[in-house]
Order: C-alpha cells, then sequence, then structure tokens
C-alpha cells in the first residue's frame, strides 16, 4: 500500500518498541538506533509489500530482525563493554542496588543463546503472542515456546539458582561454616 | 528506572528455599524474571521517539530521498566492514 499520512504515524508510533527491541538484542544502544534507522529506511521503501490491515508492528519488528540476523553473521556479536552501554541509554540512572542487579539480568540475558534470547523479549517484553513471535522469526509456533521455556530455565538458573543452598556446600565450604560456625 | 515491584536478592534466596518445599516450583522466580525484562525494556519504550526518527520519517515522503539514505547507509556498511576485515 501507500505510505499514507496514517501510515507514517503508525511506523513512527512503532519507533519507542523497536528500540527497546534493538537495545535488548545487540545491548548497545548507538548500534541499536542505527538498526532502528535502516529498519525505517527499508520499511518505507519497501512499503508496498505491506499488507493493509495486517500487524504492522510484526512487520516492522520482522524488517529489524533480519537486518540484526545479517548485521550478526557479518561481524558476530562485539565485545561488551564490562559497565554496559546499555545502561548508558537510560535517561535515569537507577539506584545502586537495583542498578547492579539490572546489570546481572543484563549480563544474563547476553548469555542465552540469540534464538532464545529473541524469543523470550518478542514474547515476554514487546507482548507478541507466539503466532506472532513464530512469524516474525520465521519458525513454527512450537519452536518459540520450547525457545522461551528453555530461555527461562536457563536464566532461573544463572540468576538464582547458584546463590541458593541447592548444591549443598562443599568440604571447604563445610569447613570455613564449620570454623565460623561454633 | 524503578525496581520496587521487586524483592530483593535477600529475598529471592528465601523464595528460592520455599518454593523448594513446595516441590521445585519456581512460579516466583519465574515471575521475578519477567518483572526484570520488562522493566529493562519498557525503560526504553518511555524514552519514547528521538527526534532523529521523527525527523527522517517526515523527511522520507519522497521515495527518491528513501533510496538515498539507504545507498549512504549501505556504503557505510561496506566501509565498516573493509575496514574490520
Amino acid at each position: 500500500m501507500p505510505l499514507t499520512d496514517q501510515l507514517r504515524d503508525d511506523i513512527l508510533a512503532s519507533v519507542p518498541s523497536l528500540r527497546a527491541f534493538a537495545i535488548s538484542l545487540s545491548g548497545n544502544g548507538d548500534r541499536a538506533d542505527d538498526l532502528v534507522q535502516e529498519t525505517l529506511l527499508r520499511a518505507i521503501a519497501n512499503i508496498d509489500s505491506f499488507q493493509p490491515g495486517s500487524n504492522l508492528p510484526a512487520w516492522l519488528f520482522t524488517i529489524l530482525r533480519n537486518l540484526f540476523r545479517s548485521d550478526y553473521r557479518k561481524r558476530r556479536r562485539e565485545v561488551e563493554d564490562a559497565e554496559g552501554n546499555y545502561a548508558k541509554t537510560l535517561k535515569t540512572q537507577p539506584a545502586q542496588n537495583a542498578h547492579l542487579e539490572f546489570e546481572e539480568f543484563r549480563a544474563a540475558l547476553d548469555k542465552l543463546p540469540q534464538d532464545q534470547r529473541e524469543a523470550l523479549i518478542l514474547v515476554g517484553a514487546s507482548g507478541f503472542s507466539y503466532e506472532d513471535a513464530a512469524a516474525i522469526c520465521g519458525c513454527a509456533v512450537g519452536t518459540i515456546k520450547s525457545r522461551v521455556n528453555r530461555a527461562r530455565s536457563k536464566l532461573s538458573a544463572l540468576l538464582y539458582v547458584e546463590g541458593a543452598e541447592d548444591f549443598g556446600p562443599d568440604d571447604t565450604v563445610r569447613a570455613v561454616i564449620g570454623g565460623n560456625g561454633g | 528506572m524503578k525496581h520496587r515491584d521487586l524483592t530483593s536478592r535477600g529475598n529471592v534466596d528465601q523464595i528460592m528455599k520455599e518454593t523448594k518445599k513446595q516441590g521445585g516450583l519456581n512460579a516466583e522466580i519465574q515471575s521475578r524474571i519477567g518483572h526484570q525484562l520488562r522493566a529493562m525494556y519498557d525503560d526504553v519504550v518511555r524514552q519514547g521517539v528521538p527526534d532523529r526518527f521523527a525527523e527522517l520519517i517526515r523527511k522520507l515522503d519522497d521515495p527518491a530521498e528513501v533510496a538515498k539514505h539507504l545507498a549512504e547507509t549501505d556504503e557505510q556498511q561496506a566501509a565498516k566492514n573493509d575496514g574490520r576485515d
């Protein structure tokens, strides 16, 4: 369909969530905005292929996701700086404790395989249905469900299981506990 | 960035103990992960539309303008990749 004012407004209205998706995928604010810009350009250049009445955000997310994928293949993931570029994109800095927790979460998210990370973000944060997420990623609905489940399990293991008393203290730890305990 | 909905780390350990008692059900942990994920995401969403994108969309009435921008983007990309490889 032609680029109407309405369509242009709708595209613009998708920009905030496109940025959030791009930052979640890439972990890098500058690169995320480049991705969003290229997504907008390609969307408008190919607006004829957009089906009126179909899901515009899903169409835009598909473009962004494919751009990220091809970019990723070209240059692999750049090394993230330890402080996290992501934090710099935030207007309000989280309080210290929350900030630490936030960085831990971000780091755990980055450890997920890309397939799982994108599935989790699309369903758990962007609010797409499993069906839409499957269409965006070009895979079966069941595949998305299993990726989301694996992502959740892995995140909970990375973030919470280590700190809990799941595995029982080894001998060294037991000795320390014994020594201090009394 | 507010994490007011989230429990503290100490509480998580407590939750882990409690959920273990309940047969390993980790609904609390999953709920917490969901909160964190959305907090991270929504923080960016709340920033709205940066000016550069609003201007870009305004300028792109003209298909020729779009093609020009895309060509520039491709060139920059090619230059970056050349530099890298």
